[in-house]
């Protein structure tokens, strides 16, 4: 979508800067659910973050930009005309920044966006298959949703005139409807409802979570897609949504389990950041102490859902990212303020029903189009390659089986017991002293 | 000579390497461990879910003595690690046939 329009070097300058806050989730992501899972398998579950930034970045510069932001088709995706990035040189503008400048930030949202389902399979999808499921997925998924409502000719932007600055549609609701769906698909883990299942590693799950915050200040305020007023309300909002989140998760656990954990009051500050996402150019401040308290308390009671619905959404990206989203994407609906958005007020402004009305139907369509396309796609690759590992892989652990090494090695015995040249990795048992010392040195 | 085992409730460890001491003993092992007994575990709630916790946190000591010892140490090793409450865990002892100090080579009683 290039004009005439010049570029801004202040517009410039902080979308940049922004675009590489939202690379910085990515490692934040992996290992705020890296920390999350058991020690046999944490390594595969930095992997499927990881991995996401290299394969969407490929797919983006090959076909993904142009699909999510080409020239518009009716509205519904974008042609294939900039594929490859043709004919998008130094002068192209987007709005006041330079179209590679924008296109650099979107493709940090598709990468977190396809990394944010990993939670919802932890331990138990095989490698090859997330590779082909996250190709698949944000070409099928991802791409037409951006450009629904991030691309201003797509049909929620410019026919349902949706509020959603960062994504609460096209980055959570969509991300927790398609983990629900992979969720289904591969099954409960072995050992679901029976064994704990703890973190592992709290202090990473921190350290993510750490990230996280800090990554999403680029963002929610770089969605502004200038440098002003509505980045810093956007900036303001996310740190008070995300300390809100906090507070809402950590009471709801005092009153239910009577412990405030670490682990909740940084899922809080998601849930909390969640929910800011897309009202975060929306609602002032005190708008978003209230989206914030609530996308904390209900992530925090929907998490437990799933131990009752029986289905095995692991690290909690429906609980957390579906309902935050869906919390925060309503609920401009109802505190949006004319002094924020310049026109659109919500129902608690005197707007009436109008603008929540629009919200929900947005929320619906894309929650029901992740759902079902996700659910497609797994089915299929679960058909064509298997999604799913063996029993025996699954209990050992996928760290070892998969990527032939371990998250810590602290005794030092790890050689020996992992990959071992010219024999399948599974049936690899602990192996005689002397191979173990052959493979040490072997170049 | 006996092999005493004994498996504690981890927070009772100083309380039993007191009496250990006052009994005179030189040498202990310690090691993480867990388990259960009869009772069986117990139910914990984390995040929003109810758990059955069946294999508990332990402690595992290993002391070696003299056959006359044994019984006395046994008592001291059970009265210092009682709690009265569920799961304050067992002790044991069976025959050791042969002790050997790794640096002097000395053998038997004398290796203790």
């Amino acid at each position: 979508m290039p004009n005439s329009a010049a570029i801004n070097a202040g517009d410039t300058a902080w979308v940049l800067v922004s675009a590489a806050l939202v690379m910085l989730m990515i490692p934040g992501l992996a290992l705020f659910y890296g920390g999350m899972v058991r020690v046999k398998s944490a390594l595969n579950m930095l992997m499927m973050s990881v991995t996401c930034l290299a394969v969407v970045t490929v797919v983006w510069v090959l076909y993904g930009y142009s699909l999510a932001f080409g020239p518009d088709a009716g509205g519904v995706i974008g042609t294939l005309r900039d594929a490859g990035f043709s004919g998008i040189g130094t002068h192209a503008v987007t709005g006041s920044i330079p179209t590679l400048a924008f296109a650099a930030f979107q493709l940090m949202f598709a990468a977190i966006t396809a990394a944010l389902l990993s939670g919802s399979i932890a331990d138990r999808a095989k490698f090859g298959s997330w590779i082909v499921f996250v190709i698949a997925w944000v070409t099928v998924v991802y791409f037409p949703v951006a450009h629904w409502v991030f691309d201003p000719s797509g049909w929620i932007s410019a026919h349902l005139h949706v509020l959603d600055l960062a994504g609460g549609t096209v980055v959570e609701i969509n991300s927790g409807a398609s983990g629900l769906a992979l969720a289904l698909v591969l099954g409960r883990r072995l050992g679901f409802k029976r064994d704990p299942m703890r973190p592992h590693s709290i202090p990473l799950v921190v350290m993510g979570a750490g990230l996280l915050w800090f990554g999403w200040f680029g963002f929610n305020a770089g969605s502004a897609l200038a440098s002003g007023g509505l980045a810093s309300v956007a900036f303001i909002n996310t740190q008070v949504a995300g300390a809100a989140g906090v507070l809402g998760w950590l009471g709801v656990e005092l009153r239910r389990d009577k412990h405030a954990t670490t682990l909740g009051a940084v899922s809080g500050a998601v849930a909390g950041l969640v929910g800011i996402t897309p009202a975060c150019g929306s609602v002032n401040p005190l708008g978003a102490l209230v989206i914030g308290l609530l996308a904390g308390v209900a992530a925090a009671y929907a998490v437990g859902l799933k131990f009752r619905l029986g289905y095995d959404d692991s690290l909690d990206v429906a609980g957390v990212h579906g309902v935050g989203g869906l919390v925060g994407t309503l609920l401009i609906g109802v505190l949006a303020t004319a002094a924020v958005t310049g026109g659109a007020r919500g129902l608690f402004y005197g707007g009436g029903f109008d603008q929540l009305g629009r919200q929900a139907l947005a929320a619906v369509v894309v929650g029901a189009y992740a759902f079902a396309m996700s659910w497609l796609l797994a089915k299929g690759i679960d058909r064509w390659l298997g999604f799913r590992v063996s029993r025996d892989d699954e209990l050992a652990g996928l760290d070892l089986i998969i990527h032939g090494e371990t998250a810590y090695d602290i005794a030092g015995h790890t050689a020996g017991v992992g990959h071992r040249i010219g024999q399948s990795v599974s049936s690899s048992q602990a192996v005689p002293e002397q191979d173990a010392a052959s493979a040490k040195i072997r170049p | 000579m006996r092999l005493i085992t004994a498996v504690i409730k981890p927070f009772k460890l100083d309380d039993v390497k007191a009496a250990l001491e006052a009994f005179g003993v030189h040498g202990l092992t310690v090691s993480e461990a867990s388990g259960f007994g009869r009772q069986a575990g117990h139910t914990e709630v984390y995040r929003g879910a109810e758990y059955q916790v069946d294999l508990v946190p332990k402690l595992r000591l290993e002391v070696v003595c003299d056959d006359d010892d044994a019984d006395d140490l046994i008592e001291a090793i059970a009265s210092a690690a009682r709690t009265g409450k569920i799961g304050d865990g067992k002790v044991w002892s069976v025959p050791v046939e042969a002790v050997v100090r790794v640096r002097t080579g000395e053998r038997g009683s004398a290796a203790l």
